[in-house]
């Protein structure tokens, strides 16, 4: 029974940073059509600026957790400014291409700097060791993980329901066409939801940090379970991309904990059984797919 | 160029120049216009949907476009809006070209657009969807009035757009783009799907709206609806303007208007 509440708080921490992530990724998707393939990279840039910043600038965790996703912000603004914007006009998988080629200079411009064998990160003082609740042995970074991110999503989530902000972002993620049809000048917000969406990965990338082995390929397997995330939740569903993201980490973990074998598998099983049965995922609108 | 096999089609129109005074038996018509489209064609690809389709509406008045189904009606209306853009010809309104503009730009110009699909949001509550769109025009209807004349639309304040029946939701599009303080609405079958008593209140709506000074251009199928509601008719077919009716002359004909409509 220890075991087991010891993994589902894992799988509610990992699940922590497919949510936050594939939150950024609902977000861009819906309010620009874009795949971003690149949201994996720049989750693993978070992770690496993190590192970065605390080696050579001695900047700590504590600021890496707002200074990187600022810093990330910036990257999404120049992203959609300098590439994205020119192919919006286009086929979606102009953007997809774009971004998976932005993927590849990404990792490997990280590779070719810092190498491949992983940037050393502590647990930050205050957050290490393990706290006793009962017989059970919980890390006591894996809950602050787990809480961090739910408190982001909820504050995304705030700020989606109960702004003017929100409510247009909601709009235009429902129907861009529309919402410029009442009179809403979408393109406005795309660059600052773009940055917004990045800046999300990124942070999850900082949260990871201190649990994961920082490497410039770290980004290439979260990409794949982030689709499958998503497409779980319902392609373009706010809510869909947060409970999904709990999910898939709750599930992966519980694999890797019983059934290590297959701990890969599970995920796209479970995919697989949502897309039969709900094939526009689990918060999906019929007509979006 | 193209040969007109349509059934029903009389004359064609005759060719530009409807700038000017009206042209002999031309149902009558206010002399200020609000819209003004001339000499359009839209194109989807390759294949053209609409050729030379000139049309106006004044404000205050009620102008429909009638037509089968893919006659170019909804490409019309979504034209004139902005959200179809491969189009050739002048759109003006009152007296300012459209045609560079957005889609958002026409709205914030006094555009209202009501689509086929109502086009409320699912995401949104019943209130969010009336206060989504800028104000951006004086005359624009107070929240309070939006619930007076849709007491309906009070009662449903918190309930996400889509939870509404036909009717409900048919109301709420209209309503968003008067909260708005549109000057034209582009209204695209209002009627339809929905029972008869409903589509007696879209025609109390209709009127009122007029009795303001709104121009609407509506797409309707429902030939006897449209009879209702309306000062002049458009029938479209293969997407040209094949006809140009007062509505008097479209009562008369209404026998054969439904048979050519196929209905």
């Amino acid at each position: 029974m220890s075991e087991f509440i010891q993994y589902t708080l894992q799988g509610l921490a990992a699940g922590g940073f497919y949510a936050l992530s594939a939150l950024g990724l609902a977000v861009i998707f819906g309010v620009l059509g874009v795949v971003n393939f690149s949201h994996g990279a720049c989750y693993m840039l978070g992770a690496v600026l993190s590192a970065v910043l605390l080696a050579e600038l001695n900047v700590g965790f504590w600021a890496a957790l707002v200074i990187v996703p600022i810093l990330m912000f910036g990257f999404g603004v120049l992203m959609e400014r300098l590439l994205v914007r020119w192919l919006l006009e286009l086929d979606p998988l102009y953007n997809f291409l774009l971004t998976f080629g932005l993927t590849l200079v990404i990792v490997e411009a990280v590779k070719q700097r810092y190498g491949v064998s992983g940037l050393p990160y502590q647990v930050p003082a205050g957050l290490g060791g393990q706290v006793s609740v009962g017989s059970v042995n919980l890390s006591v970074y894996a809950i602050f993980a787990c809480l961090f991110s739910v408190v982001v999503c909820v504050a995304v989530g705030l700020l989606l329901t109960k702004t003017r902000i929100g409510m247009i972002v909601r709009a235009a993620t429902e129907a861009p066409d529309r919402t410029r049809a009442l009179g809403i000048n979408v393109g406005l917000w795309v660059t600052p939801v773009f940055g917004f969406g990045i800046a999300l990965a990124g942070l999850a990338g900082v949260l990871a940090a201190p649990t994961r082995a920082i490497t410039a390929e770290m980004g290439s397997n979260f990409i794949i379970i982030l689709f499958a995330v998503v497409v779980i939740g319902g392609l373009g569903s706010i809510l869909g991309a947060v409970v999904a993201g709990f999910l898939v980490g709750l599930v992966e973990a519980y694999g890797i904990a019983y059934a290590p074998t297959y701990a890969q598998i599970v995920i796209f099983v479970l995919m697989a059984l949502v897309v039969l049965v709900r094939p526009s995922g689990l918060f999906g609108r019929e007509e979006v797919a | 160029m193209s040969d007109d096999t349509t059934a029903a089609t009389t004359t064609e129109q005759p060719a530009p120049d409807r700038a000017g005074a009206p042209e002999p038996g031309s149902p009558g018509r206010g002399t200020a216009r609000m819209l003004e489209v001339s000499g359009l064609s839209a194109w989807y690809g390759e294949a053209r949907v609409l050729t030379d389709v000139s049309i106006d509406v004044a404000p205050g008045e009620v102008v429909t476009l009638v037509g089968r189904n893919g006659a170019g009606k909804t490409t019309l209306l979504r034209s004139v809006m902005g959200l179809h853009r491969q189009i050739e010809g002048t759109i003006t309104l009152d007296g300012s070209d459209l045609v560079k503009r957005s889609a958002d730009a026409r709205a914030r110009a006094g555009i209202g657009w009501v689509p086929d699909d109502r086009g409320i949001y699912a995401s949104l509550t019943v209130a969010e969807n009336l206060l989504l769109p800028p104000v951006v025009h004086a005359d624009a209807w107070p929240l309070e009035r939006v619930y007076e004349f849709f007491p309906v639309l009070d009662e449903r304040r918190d309930f996400p757009g889509t939870k509404l029946s036909g009717g409900e939701q048919q109301m709420l599009a209209m309503a968003r783009v008067l909260r708005m303080g549109s000057r034209l609405l582009l209204l695209d079958e209002p009627s339809e799907g929905l029972a008869p008593v409903i589509v007696q209140r879209i025609g109390e709506i209709i009127r009122e709206i007029k009795g303001q000074g709104v121009g609407v251009l509506l797409v309707e199928q429902n030939v006897k609806f449209a009879s209702t509601v309306a000062d002049r008719h458009y029938l479209l077919a293969q997407g040209k303007v094949v006809e140009h009716l007062g509505n008097d002359d479209f009562k008369a004909r209404e026998g054969e208007l439904l048979t050519y409509l196929g209905m």
